[in-house]
């Protein structure tokens, strides 16, 4: 029985820099990497590889000693050049220096009628040993699905509505039958039903509108109507003791071909976005690719932030850095780094913002496509301003409520109040609006690792 | 503008780790960073973009939105004065020369007493000066009678800004509106300066004028529980001779008549929630609701009639005493109040009941707002935690169905 929900809260920050429709076949990056900081729950990242070992695309590459039968393996195949590790030794970034033909590990392949006839353990298992497993991610808590778990929904949102977020029309285009192969395995998965949540206020593609043994609800709204939490809220919500898992339709059709072609083709396309970059367009390439090649040459400034995903739940990357295993965007914003003179009171009409304080003027152009730096626009203070988180949070959770009782370590509260629903995308937009500067979303991931661990 | 960077930039080694006044950084952060917003990026991870919108600038939209309300209180102030000594013919420039004679000082003493006690606190404590104090600051001047002493405001400023405040951890932490603690202190402390016949300023060497006898709205009601006179009727006399009509509900509404420095206005208070609303500075829900609470409490108290003030038409209420400025500026203030959706109705409404209520069943206190916008900010958690429990018990029944 599909829904039809329409969102009323929230916020579409309009800025400068939407890719055009064309999608480019480029020059391949030189580098790929696996980052084990895109997953949270990853405690104790194991390397199978040493710098020097030459791998296949779909060569296990680590794996966590808490989870070891989740394999997370390589995008391309070649040679590993380089093993980042930050404080403390942490893991930070296996680099592969790929080949210019790639090679593939083999797997089982599967015709569609065979698909069928696969029992749940099957898939589970090449799942884990393909590498596709770390697509599923488990609610509560937002971290790499447990492979015994029985989740009670899986749920896939078919749009994206972050600032300047890439067209899923033209990133899955002609993936069709991968992305239904890849349901008809995720339907092994839940007892329960798998939703599919498309936009209701644009053309749905194809690959969405002709998928079949799933539901599909309508969703409408300001950002964040497209974040797979808030619409989990609105059509299953994850009550205390219960699981649901969530995926995007990228890990989907990953999950498709590995089961139809027997090959861990990690081919993605993304989108090189935002106000500095000199064309912003699409890009086919592969998971973890190194963004040197993209913004070479392709830059209107200098002074610039390289951001991997979108600028409210992305992550600061340098000119060679790599994309992440979850982001099909790039964004490329100029860094906020000056003074300005009286510019907290200054009217402006450039800054762009949800609130209306005197001199805050955007509201009177919300079509306008403002130019946002990196700048921090003030510094942190105590919470003093009450009702705004609210108008940006379409959910019926109390966000400042929720904040405090996860600064104040009160597990009980925290519970109460929710905290299985979030993860740190749901509450970015309040970690925008927020007037006191707070980093909201470092807390939500602070509340959930409390939850977890202790 | 960069010779001004380039000598904060210069003086700035001074202050940091190792400088020789390290003490004193917060001081002079504080000064930076009102003249340059700083250059702060936001970190690697989280959001990469900020809204416009920071802490001074949210409490300049409420000192902007006070503006109608000081330039009304600075001409007030000048002609209640002149109509007070008898002299309803002195020229505007006169008016508004006495007026400023009184008004600026008690707003500059507000000002620098109370940062003086905010840079104090900000060096020992080593943090940043908080903003919140830009608007008490403003607020406590705009409630005090027009000839109160200096040393007074002083003392209450600093008085409230420490124990109401700093005490509790500074802006955001408090429990009640700095502004009203401040003139609450003064009240309980001080009741000669602050009630009675204060609320003109006569001046050394004049003399009131005939029929003068210092009253106020308030006064004339809660006289009214004794003397059985129609209050109305009273207060359409008043003023005859010297200042005709001054206490007609017209003139009430406008705010030509003594009180509090710039609480009298209901016109320039209602522009300035205007500002408020528009701003999101303010919270509507909470305003609308404290009128409506009054009104609503008017009206029972009308049909119950047991007194003459009993029996004042309901929308006096609105327009006496500082009902509107307190509902509007202090009622607002989003930390001290009632913090979730829900809970701001239920402030409100409370506050409005609470005011109608000290002024007729307690005239030794006759204005209301002030102690009733005081004690809901004690039972605002109160509120919400109720409110807070009705959302865990929505989510908890959820669950089993």
């Amino acid at each position: 029985m599909s829904k039809s929900i329409r969102l009323k809260k929230g916020f579409d920050i309009s800025i400068a820099g939407k890719a055009n429709s064309t999608v480019v076949e480029a020059d391949q990056p030189e580098t790929f990497a696996i980052k084990p900081t895109n997953f949270h729950g990853i405690l104790r990242p194991k390397l199978t590889v040493a710098v020097g070992d030459n791998v296949k695309a779909g060569t296990p590459i680590l794996f966590d000693k808490k989870n070891e039968r989740v394999k997370h393996v390589a995008p391309v195949s070649g040679e590993i050049v380089d093993i980042k590790r930050g404080e403390k030794r942490k893991l930070l970034e296996v680099v592969i220096l790929a080949d210019k033909q790639i090679e593939y590990e083999k797997f089982k392949s599967h015709s569609v009628s065979e698909l069928a006839s696969l029992s749940k353990e099957q898939v589970i298992e090449q799942m884990l040993e393909g590498g596709v497993w770390p697509h599923l991610i488990q609610r509560p808590y937002g971290i790499i699905a447990e492979a015994d778990a029985s989740p009670k929904a899986i749920f896939i949102s078919a749009f994206d509505s972050h600032p300047l977020a890439p067209d899923y029309n033209l990133l899955y285009k002609g993936q069709d039958q991968y992305f239904q192969a890849g349901l008809d395995v995720l339907k092994k998965l839940t007892p329960g039903t798998l939703h599919l949540n498309v936009n209701a206020k644009s053309e749905v593609a194809p690959i969405f509108e002709h998928a079949k043994n799933v539901q599909i609800n309508k969703f409408s709204g300001p950002h964040p109507a497209g974040n797979v939490g808030i619409q989990i809220h609105h059509l299953d919500p994850i009550n205390k003791g219960e699981l649901v898992w969530t995926i995007q339709p990228q890990g989907v059709i990953q999950i498709g071909k590995l089961f139809l072609e027997g090959k861990h083709d990690a081919s993605k396309t993304i989108a090189l976005t935002g106000s500095e970059v000199k064309t912003p367009q699409y890009y086919k390439t592969y998971t973890g690719a190194s963004i040197k090649k993209f913004v070479a040459n392709n830059l209107n400034s200098d002074h610039v932030r390289f951001i991997t995903g979108n600028v409210l739940t992305g992550e600061k990357i340098d000119a060679d850095g790599h994309i992440g295993f979850f982001d099909n965007q790039v964004t490329v914003i100029p860094e906020g780094d000056y003074y300005e003179l009286f510019g907290w009171i200054k009217p402006t009409t450039d800054k762009i913002s949800f609130q209306r304080a005197f001199g805050l003027l955007s509201f009177l152009n919300p079509n306008k496509e403002f130019v946002a730096d990196t700048n921090n626009r003030g510094q942190e203070r105590a919470f003093v301003q009450t009702g705004v988180f609210e108008q940006v949070l379409p959910m019926d959770v109390l966000p400042t409520h929720l904040i405090k009782s996860i600064l104040a370590q009160d597990f009980d509260e925290m519970e109460a109040l929710g905290i299985y629903e979030v993860v740190e995308e749901d509450l970015a937009l309040c970690e925008f609006v927020d007037v006191s500067k707070h980093d909201i979303q470092d807390i939500i991931r602070e509340g959930l690792d409390l939850m977890q661990y202790s | 503008m960069k010779f001004l960077r380039d000598a904060l930039d210069s003086v700035k080694p001074h202050f940091e780790k190792g400088g020789k006044w390290e003490k004193f950084y917060y001081i002079y952060e504080a000064h930076d960073t009102l003249l340059f917003a700083p250059k702060e990026t936001t970190k690697a991870t989280g959001v990469q973009i900020r809204d416009a919108i920071d802490m001074k600038r949210l409490m300049m939209t409420v000192i902007i939105s006070l503006i109608p309300c000081l330039l009304f209180a600075i001409y007030n102030t000048g002609l209640q004065h002149y109509w007070a000594i008898g002299q309803p013919d002195a020229g505007v420039m006169d008016i508004i020369l006495v007026g400023l004679i009184q008004v600026i000082p008690i707003v500059a003493v507000s000002y620098i007493s109370g940062l003086t006690v905010e840079f104090i606190f900000a060096t020992i404590r080593k943090h940043e000066v908080n903003e919140g104090f830009l608007v008490s600051g403003m607020l406590v001047p705009l409630v005090m009678p027009p000839d109160i002493p200096l040393w007074q405001v002083a003392l209450a400023t600093v008085f409230a800004v420490i124990i109401a405040k700093e005490a509790f951890g500074g802006t955001g932490m408090n429990i009640l509106n700095v502004a009203l603690t401040a003139r609450a202190f003064l009240y309980f402390a001080y009741p000669g300066d602050i009630s009675g016949d204060v609320w003109s300023y006569i001046g050394s060497g004049n003399q009131a004028v005939a029929g003068f006898t210092g009253a106020t709205p308030l006064s004339i009601g809660a006289e009214a529980i004794t003397n059985g006179e129609n209050v109305v009727a009273s207060l359409n006399a008043y003023g005859a001779g010297w200042a005709d009509g001054i206490f007609s509900f017209s003139n009430l509404f406008m705010g030509f008549y003594p009180g509090s420095i710039g609480a009298t206005s209901v016109l320039m208070c209602l522009i300035g929630a205007a500002i408020l609303i528009a701003t999101g500075a303010g919270n509507w829900k909470i305003i609308l609701s404290v009128f409506l609470g009054a009104w609503g409490m008017g009206l029972v108290f009308n049909a119950i009639g047991a007194n003459a003030f009993m029996e004042l038409p309901a929308h006096y209420h609105l327009v006496i005493g500082g009902m509107a400025f307190g509902a509007i500026y202090m009622a607002t203030d989003p930390v001290s109040a009632s913090q979730t959706e829900t809970g701001k109705w239920i402030y409100g409404i409370l506050i409005g009941v609470l005011t109608v209520l000290i002024r007729v069943f307690n005239p030794a206190y006759p204005e209301g707002i002030m102690l009733a916008i005081l004690f809901m900010n004690v039972f605002a958690p109160l509120i919400d935690y109720y409110v807070v429990n009705a959302n865990k018990k929505w989510r908890l029944q959820r669950a089993t169905v």
